[in-house]
């Protein structure tokens, strides 16, 4: 009896949860609603995709969905080379009895038992249901390895993301080391001239820079989609704040020791810009591999497309091949979701801190 | 917690590895950098260490935002500026020139005048429901409830998703035999064909939109929320002031300025709306759903006639938008910070 009250209590304790001790307001209750309303708003459709691309090209296009990937079950019998699609069928005495399909003809399907060799048995089609098993399509996975240029795209994604983010790192935080340990005529000047390039971005330049990229003879090659970013004013900001911090005794240290400039910024500064370093690293990243408007402008030739570009190409075909294309999605999803895990701290407040994406 | 501490070594073992060729690259810069510095001296340093990103900003800016504005005043399907011919205004008449204002299909250039028409719908839809939900979502984060983080990490997450997985995910879902028309069948009525209908195409377009970057923007308005001083809601509450109450006396004004900045930013993204469109609607149907960078694009690179100065003469229309917005950010960023 006491135990039960207990146990009682502390499920009303946790149904009217918080707001200090007071009893459950209405703002609490449509809060908990609105919370769970988006979970499964903001999760479903992801979870919909991951399902979905291990479905078999026939479950896809079956309507209504099922919810778990199925796939019909088939047996293989004597006397026909390729394995036969397995049904349940409901007899004229209304007993059910698993036949296997030999082939269908208009309406009518002609079956075989699979226990009883020989003879095959006439079947109108709405009398017989499909016998299925839970099965991850993996070929979907598997295949565009082999028949599509997809381990290419994966390729050019990390090697854009990898070596732009490298040069990103490098001279952004380079500039910023200029602009916040020197004083020197013109650094408010420069520093108005980075902030000024914030204002204009890639989509109102397109074509200019379409044009620089030609003219330096980049066009489908990978460059073209590496440096015009490489440079971000978001960048040396958010470095440069952060590099102002730095007590400027350790740098005066260790110019007395006759480090030179190089290893002033190298050995001393940067290390201890490690965090910035990181957030600006994951920015870069993020970008970097999500980017998709001016990749798609100067990687025309297949060869050379991202995963982004690729899979807009795939999508846009006229016979678009959805098994494929979902399997696919997941693989470039599976990159971001494995940052955000580890990464989340960094990148929350690296957002809130810089307001910048 | 074991599995904090876990976690944070893994993530310090990634960095590092990401490190090591940062690290290899100073190591070889090393020795010529040193020469340099004997060469311009420790005065000339900065400028040295300023030369690479300036370099860059130059070759992919300031020269580009030049040959933009040089471009939009040539006519011709060449690239290259010494082979073009100079039309005066003539891209910029073409562009503005309409019988009357504000119906796209009087336009000499109506797809021009649609994307603009396109993009304002688009914006205004987009940008309110994008601050109300953002903020209805912070504030309900910034309550005492359970599993914060994870709340958190779910309105958050598709911020960092590709604009094409984005635009993938919902297309899959809003099919015609997807699993939302499954759903309306389920429940006795028709299915929908979401993307021949040009009110439903835009009406996803905003709504997917809003779901891909409502995170974003949440996250703002929270870290605004959390910067409240605690004792004001602390002397509310010994008042015995209602929640309503401290929301619009309190929480509200305090806001305001980080909305401020929050509307603009949206405003300056929302403009310049592309990616996840194309890939979900394709423009279509039609041109219900065609925007001012999608007008850009097609007139500039996929056209049979790629007409570059009639693509650069739009661009410029859109850079004097986003000039006007970016100065009111910095003006809202100031007020913000100053206040």
């Amino acid at each position: 009896m006491d135990d039960a009250n207990r146990s009682n209590r502390s499920l009303n304790s946790l149904l009217t949860a918080r707001r200090g001790r007071r009893r459950l307001h209405w703002t609490d209750v449509f809060s908990y609603t609105y919370l769970i309303f988006g979970v499964i708003l903001m999760f479903g459709p992801v979870v919909w995709l991951v399902l979905s691309s291990f479905k078999t090209p026939a479950g896809l296009i079956e309507f209504p969905p099922t919810f778990l990937p199925l796939g019909q079950i088939e047996v293989q019998v004597d006397g026909y080379e390729k394995p036969l699609l397995l049904f349940d069928v409901t007899q004229d005495d209304g007993t059910i009895k698993q036949l296997a399909q030999v082939r269908r003809i208009g309406i009518v399907s002609q079956m075989v038992d699979p226990e009883v060799l020989g003879e095959t048995i006439r079947v109108p089609i709405d009398q017989r249901t499909k016998v299925r098993e839970f099965r991850l399509a993996v070929e979907n996975y598997t295949d565009p390895l082999e028949r599509f240029n997809f381990v290419g795209f994966l390729n050019n994604s990390l090697i854009v993301t990898i070596v732009a983010t490298v040069i990103t790192l490098l001279i952004n935080s380079m500039a910023a080391y200029g602009l916040s340990i020197y004083e020197f005529r013109g650094r408010n000047a420069i520093m108005l001239f980075v902030i000024g390039t914030l204002m204009i971005p890639i989509t109102v330049i397109l074509v200019p820079v379409y044009l620089v990229v030609t003219q330096l003879g980049m066009i489908n090659s990978l460059w073209a989609v590496i440096l015009p970013g490489a440079a971000t004013p978001t960048g040396v900001f958010l470095l440069r704040q952060y590099m102002l911090t730095i007590p400027k005794d350790l740098i005066e240290a260790a110019r007395m020791d006759k480090a030179s400039e190089w290893a002033v910024y190298s050995k001393v500064v940067l290390p201890l810009t490690m965090p910035a370093i990181a957030v600006l690293a994951i920015f870069s990243i993020m970008w970097r591999w999500n980017e998709f408007l001016w990749p798609l402008i100067v990687l025309n030739r297949s060869e050379v497309h991202t995963l982004q570009v690729g899979l807009n190409a795939f999508q846009g075909e006229l016979d678009v091949q959805w098994h494929y294309i979902l399997a696919m999605t997941v693989v470039t999803l599976i990159p971001v979701v494995v940052v955000f895990t580890f990464l989340q701290k960094f990148i929350t407040t690296g957002i809130a801190s810089s307001g910048m994406k | 917690m074991p599995i904090a501490k876990d976690r944070i070594s893994i993530s310090d073992r990634l960095s590092a590895v990401a490190a090591w060729p940062v690290l290899l690259i100073f190591k070889l810069l090393d020795y010529p950098l040193s020469l340099v510095q004997r060469i311009v001296g420790v005065k000339g340093m900065p400028w040295i260490f300023l030369l690479p990103n300036l370099a860059f900003f130059g070759l992919f800016v300031v020269i580009p935002l030049g040959i933009n504005f040089a471009f939009s005043f040539t006519g011709g399907p060449e690239l290259f500026l010494s082979d073009r011919v100079y039309t005066g205004t003539e891209q910029y008449a073409f562009l503005l020139d309409c019988e009357t204002f504000g119906d796209p299909i009087t336009c000499r250039e109506d797809r021009f005048w649609k994307g603009l028409y396109n993009t304002a719908i688009f914006i205004i839809f987009q940008v309110t429901f994008l601050v109300l939900f953002s903020m209805i979502t912070a504030l309900i984060l910034n309550r005492k409830i359970r599993a914060r983080g994870f709340f958190r990490a779910v309105f958050f997450f598709p911020v960092l998703l590709s604009p094409v997985v984005v635009a993938l995910i919902w297309k899959w879902v809003l099919l015609r035999d997807g699993i939302l028309n499954a759903f309306l069948v389920s429940i006795g009525m028709d299915k929908i064909l979401f993307f021949v209908s040009p009110e439903w195409s835009m009406f996803w377009a905003v709504f997917v939109s809003i779901w891909a970057h409502m995170g974003f923007y949440t996250l703002i308005i929270l870290a605004g929320l959390q910067a409240i001083q605690p004792d004001l809601y602390e002397a509310a509450e010994m008042d015995g002031t209602s929640t309503e109450r401290v929301f619009w006396r309190i929480t509200l004004p305090l806001l305001w300025p980080n909305l401020l900045v929050v509307v603009v930013l949206a405003l300056i993204k929302g403009v310049q709306i592309f990616d996840e469109v194309f890939v979900l609607t394709g423009g279509g149907p039609g041109t219900a759903t065609q925007f001012i960078v999608q007008y850009i694009y097609n007139t500039g690179f996929t056209e049979q006639v790629q007409n570059f100065g009639l693509a650069s003469a739009a661009s410029m229309v859109l850079g004097g938008v986003l000039f006007v917005l970016t100065m009111t950010q910095l003006a809202a960023t100031r007020a913000r910070d100053n206040g």
